[in-house]
């Protein structure tokens, strides 16, 4: 059954730009995507608007959607109120290229600072073993599908700007946590990495990015604070601290 | 220098957030209920009274280590006397609180919900704060929420003296044990609800199992931290039940101590 849905898409680029109104006919089980793609075919032929998987796994179509971070091919156009008028946006994080599509170069600058894991010396490949518990556990961390909706919305960088240089944001924090729960990661220096050059004391546990995150993991609970932990027993748990230069625990864990 | 999602390059909307949901509900609801704890556990220390109806002692007061005490109170003696503060004698409730306080303020849950609720850093997700600089737990006085796990096993210390106040109550007021009461349900289950709290922490849940990097190698303790883990989901909801418990403890103690019929005994 279709309706007649009233929009407002944002169209601009990094100067200018602005909030134009659309009408728009959606049909039955559609999402916000398939009515973008609607306006861009009979209305506003050279509307920018990054997608590609439409199936929630590629991560390219994050906007704003009634000022919430979202995926547009996981937003049903049911899940409004016929009467609601839907305000599209680009991300508000980071620098707008032109409409609906925006520049996350900040996040590839980022996962580049992070060393990938180290194993064993003398290991080769085909020869690491893992038990399934241990796996499990980083498993969670590698559905991420890097869409950035977290990284949106994440209020350290989204409204300061001036602490992207120091913040690597959540979801390069479940990256390194993924790293330091490796059992057979030999890079020792990951807490003090995470603390001291990807800025994860700045983050106040506000669970932003476990709300937005498509995929439902645990961002904060499941990475940032054991993070936090595994911090605070190097840098600010003298026991801990005194602990681990006595019996070399490091070791042992 | 504009700043936040008014910054160079970003898209140019005015509004700070185009949110349409009620984002503010969630965090009145939370600065009522904290501010209403804050300033009934303020008066209720400051009162200095009406804290200990024989088996009962409020969870504010316990354990009560000054020589101003009342008869009976002091389950650990009194190796503090009389204080005075501004010509005032300080309430033993505060010698005390700065703990569970800490406890409650360095909580990993209670840090989102002051932070969204309080300081408003950020009042909800995608709604732009209004402060012009963020430097998060990085510098003091933030920074000491680094130190939770001290105050998490200062609360274990807690959570059994009110057990052991809980157990108490199953005497009379005449001091004969094998009696059980209202009073006593109700400190039963305040000291179950903070034991949930404590063992629901993210800073026991690191210390079960979490800082492990070979779960295979330890079995006790991943099954230990799997079920830490379990709790830990609900963490925020003991969070709040035993905060409002705590309060609902002391206010029924000190009905009791107003009006001894209010403490029913079954037996």
């Amino acid at each position: 059954m279709a309706r007649t849905l009233k929009l407002r898409i944002w169209r601009g680029d990094d100067k200018t730009g602005g909030l134009q109104d659309v009408t728009v006919e959606a049909n039955h089980g559609e999402v916000v995507l398939d009515i973008i793609h609607r306006v861009q075919a009979t209305q506003m032929g050279d509307l920018a608007v990054r997608w590609n998987c439409k199936a929630g796994k590629c991560g390219s179509c994050s906007m704003e959607i009634n000022g919430k971070p979202r995926l547009a091919c996981m937003t049903q156009v049911a899940s409004y109120p016929e009467d609601e008028v839907i305000t599209i946006t680009p991300l508000r994080a980071f620098p707008v290229i032109k409409d609906l599509v925006t520049d996350v170069s900040f996040n590839y600058k980022k996962a580049m600072e992070i060393p990938a894991v180290v194993m064993p010396e003398g290991m080769k490949p085909g020869e690491p073993r893992m038990q399934q518990v241990d796996v499990e556990r980083s498993q969670e961390f590698r559905k991420c599908i890097e869409c950035f909706l977290c990284q949106n919305t994440c209020h350290v960088i989204r409204d300061h700007e001036e602490n992207k240089k120091s913040f690597s944001g959540p979801r390069f924090f479940i990256r390194i946590a993924e790293l330091d729960m490796h059992p057979l990661d030999m890079l020792r220096n990951r807490k003090k990495t995470a603390q001291e050059e990807h800025g994860l004391g700045f983050c106040n546990i506000t669970k932003c990015c476990t709300e937005v995150c498509p995929e439902h993991i645990k961002i904060t609970d499941n990475a940032i604070i054991p993070m936090k932990e595994r911090v605070a027993d190097e840098k600010y748990d003298p026991v801990r601290w005194l602990g681990s230069k006595i019996r070399r625990r490091e070791e042992v864990l | 220098m504009a700043t936040g999602v008014f910054s160079e390059g970003r898209a140019k909307i005015a509004q700070r957030t185009l949110r349409t949901d009620k984002w503010w509900i969630q965090p009145l609801i939370t600065v009522g209920v904290l501010f209403s704890f804050i300033v009934y556990a303020t008066w209720r220390a400051l009162e200095n009274a009406h804290y200990y109806a024989e088996p009962l002692i409020s969870p504010f007061y316990s354990p009560c280590l000054s020589t101003t005490c009342v008869s009976g109170s002091s389950l650990l003696g009194t190796p503090f006397g009389h204080i005075l503060i501004f010509g005032m004698v300080l309430s033993p409730a505060f010698i005390i609180l700065i703990f569970p306080l800490g406890f409650r303020m360095t909580c990993y849950y209670y840090r989102k919900a002051y932070f969204r609720s309080f300081w408003m850093s950020p009042p909800a997700c995608a709604v732009a704060e209004p402060h012009a600089k963020y430097t998060g737990e990085t510098k003091a006085p933030l920074i000491v929420n680094n130190g939770h796990r001290y105050f998490f096993y200062i609360g274990l210390v807690f959570n059994t003296l009110l057990t052991i106040d809980a157990f108490l109550a199953f005497k009379n007021p005449e001091g004969q044990w094998g009696h059980m009461s209202l009073g006593t349900v109700v400190l039963l289950l305040n000291a179950t609800f903070l034991w949930g709290y404590s063992a629901s922490c993210h800073s026991c849940r690191h210390a079960i199992g979490g800082r492990l990097r070979h779960f295979s190698k330890h079995p006790f303790r991943y099954k230990a931290w799997t079920i830490v883990s379990k709790l830990n989901t609900k963490h925020q909801n003991f969070a709040w039940v035993s905060l409002i418990w705590v309060a609902f403890s002391d206010f029924f103690v000190r009905m009791v101590s107003l009006h001894p019929t209010w403490n029913k005994y079954f037996f």
